[in-house]
């Protein structure tokens, strides 16, 4: 059983007197273990597969299975659940607490989660340190730098140990340099078992993965495996 | 589970916008301070006139004129109450111990250079003993005294002291600008509600009509001791009925007179420190009201800018009932800070005001029973208030709320 199950899956919205079909009957799987990009121009419902897979959101019709779980039938504080223990985001505006040290930013899943505050503060370290930011533990994030925002966000993202790490255009506010930083970090991480899906307009972050989803009009138009 | 946690987010974001916060929390620090102030003079207050009447015991009574007002064209009737009504009362109604006339005015004492504004009380012999007060030095004037119009005069302490009067047993003094001689000094009394029962001249009940003029024996209050408590009601019915005959009050007009007891002047002190408190506590609600307004205004305006912050929280697994419980907490560790504060300035407000006003009031007297009252409903205030704005906040979407600028 794939880690994800997407089957005829839908989403519509009404905007105005117009119907929007931003996802219309896509099918997908992804197994524990991949490094997978999604890909597609603006509007081809790339941001809202990322919010469903994340499980912001359900579908309007279709199933959803994560980790064998089926989303489309949970409620709100289920949703909640599952985002705090099987989903790690990382968004291209890094979405960091301001005036909040970089620990405390990390810490943020593990208090929704209910873990004490001691052992709280010594895995967000640990994270903090795997991204290599175990020296700015105590900087405000808005004495970061670009990259080194993302880097927190990432290891908010991990600091739970969940089953995926969610990107929506990781290296879109980033410089080439920091881009290739941040993107060596996915590598690593998936190199040490985790579940990476990249959500991506840049065919050359797309080609470090070993998995190229490709969406057009809330389809899937190309699939292709390039990895090992 | 994260209660603890929700609280130190609540105080992070209030300590970050200190200003706002204590601006926001103004109302509830008024209003609370204007209950905590108004009650704590006001408890002084019932607490000091309480003991001060429990102690003339339920046997004392006092009558008194009572003008009337109203009647066809607003014409007041001069009422009268001399101290041959008291004589009369004393001959004919049984069960009366002792009875004293009362006159009572401002008055100014000298004794050679020194002056002193005070209080002259024209009484009998009886009088010491009808209010229980004592003498502590020398005698009070006795019937002979009074027979005999001598000009004789007993002082309060404070007298003694404005005065100067090393030994004043002997010495003549001028009370306006009749002579007397003091015979006595009364006991320490202390202060009452507007009176430094220290501060006195007490004169046989002649002697002050020739200070007060003649005029003011038509208006003599009559203090007496029965001799029990058993049949306080029925001396009190025929004293009624003999000053409605001697006063030739028809069947239909009211009592040009007021007889009162000491259950209810209790009564009477308690029912108008309970209107006070009422007037109060309304004001005192509409501020909370005004002030939780206030509150709910402000954390409207911080679930809106904090909604990234709300979003973010979501995308990492807070529920619904998490971020609500956080903005509520928020609410009201707003209006219990404010509480807190208004509680400070209040009991401070009450004992500045008792300070500054001199001898007149007693100490503040703040009761549990307030400071529970104060706290429970900035507890309120901030429940109901910020009760809509959590909402609001939990409800968001976090796709929505992530997307916000």
């Amino acid at each position: 059983m794939a880690l994800i199950e997407l089957r005829a899956v839908r989403k519509i919205y009404e905007v105005g007197s117009e119907t929007v079909r931003a996802l219309d009957g896509l099918d997908l799987d992804v197994e524990r273990g991949s490094y997978a990009a999604v890909m597609g121009a603006s509007g081809s419902g790339k941001s809202t597969l990322m919010n469903l897979v994340g499980c912001l959101d359900r579908p309007t019709s279709g199933h959803y299975r994560l980790a064998g779980t089926a989303v489309e039938d949970l409620g709100e504080d289920e949703l909640a659940r599952l985002r705090n223990r099987e989903i790690g985001f990382v968004f291209q505006t890094f979405n960091l607490l301001a005036r909040t040290a970089a620990v405390a930013n990390v810490e943020l899943p593990l208090i929704y989660a209910g873990v004490a505050r001691r052992e709280r503060r010594e895995r967000a370290r640990e994270a903090l340190e795997q991204v290599g930011l175990g020296d700015r533990m105590l900087h405000q994030t808005s004495e970061l730098s670009g990259g080194q925002r993302q880097r927190v966000a990432v290891a908010r993202a991990l600091v739970n140990n969940p089953s995926i790490l969610l990107a929506d255009e990781p290296t879109g506010n980033l410089d080439t340099a920091t881009s290739r930083e941040i993107m060596e970090l996915f590598d690593r991480l998936h190199g040490a078992g985790n579940t990476v899906i990249v959500v991506t307009h840049e065919p050359d972050i797309a080609a470090r993965t070993h998995r190229q989803v490709v969406l057009r009009d809330g389809r899937v138009v190309a699939d292709t495996e390039s990895g090992p | 589970m994260i209660f603890g946690e929700n609280f130190r987010i609540a105080f992070r974001a209030l300590w970050a916008n200190k200003m706002r916060s204590l601006l926001t929390t103004l109302g509830i620090v008024i209003g609370v301070a204007g209950v905590i102030g108004v009650v704590s003079i006001v408890q002084g207050l019932q607490h000091l006139l309480t003991k001060q009447f429990e102690g003339l015991g339920a046997n004392f009574m006092i009558v008194q004129p009572r003008q009337q007002f109203g009647g066809p064209g607003m014409v007041q009737k001069p009422v009268r109450l001399t101290w041959d009504d008291g004589l009369a009362i004393r001959d004919a109604v049984a069960g009366i111990e002792r009875i004293t006339p009362q006159v009572f005015g401002a008055a100014q004492v000298k004794y050679r250079d020194r002056v002193h504004s005070s209080f002259a009380i024209g009484v009998n012999q009886d009088w010491p003993a009808v209010n229980n007060f004592a003498v502590d030095r020398g005698r009070f004037f006795n019937k002979l005294d009074l027979d005999r119009r001598q000009k004789v005069a007993v002082l309060g302490l404070d007298v003694v002291d404005e005065l100067r009067l090393a030994d004043p047993l002997g010495k003549e003094i001028y009370l306006g600008s009749v002579p007397v001689t003091v015979i006595g000094v009364m006991e320490e009394k202390g202060q009452t509600l507007g009176q430094n029962l220290d501060d006195l001249i007490f004169v046989p009940f002649d002697t002050a009509l020739g200070v007060f003029g003649r005029s003011a024996a038509e208006q003599v209050q009559l203090r007496l001791r029965l001799e029990g408590t058993d049949d306080v009601d029925q001396v009190r019915e025929e004293i009624r009925q003999l000053l409605r005959r001697r006063h030739r009050l028809a069947d239909g007009d009211p009592d040009d007179f007021q007889i009162v007891v000491q259950d209810e002047i209790l009564e009477q002190t308690n029912t108008l420190l309970g209107a006070v408190t009422l007037v109060v506590a309304v004001l005192v609600g509409i501020s909370l009201v005004v002030g939780g307004i206030g509150i709910m205004n402000i954390m409207l305006v911080s679930v809106t800018e904090r909604t990234r912050e709300i979003g973010i929280r979501k995308s990492v697994g807070a529920r619904r009932q998490d971020i609500l419980v956080q903005f509520l907490i928020e609410a009201v560790t707003l209006s219990i800070v404010g509480g807190a504060i208004g509680l400070l300035l209040g009991y401070g407000a009450g004992r500045l005001a008792t300070s500054l006003i001199p001898g007149d009031l007693p100490p503040a007297h703040v009761p549990l029973w307030a400071i529970v009252i104060a706290f429970g409903f900035s507890t309120v205030v901030g429940v109901f208030f910020g009760i809509y704005p959590a909402g609001k906040a939990a409800r968001l979407d976090p796709i929505e709320a992530l997307r916000y600028e």
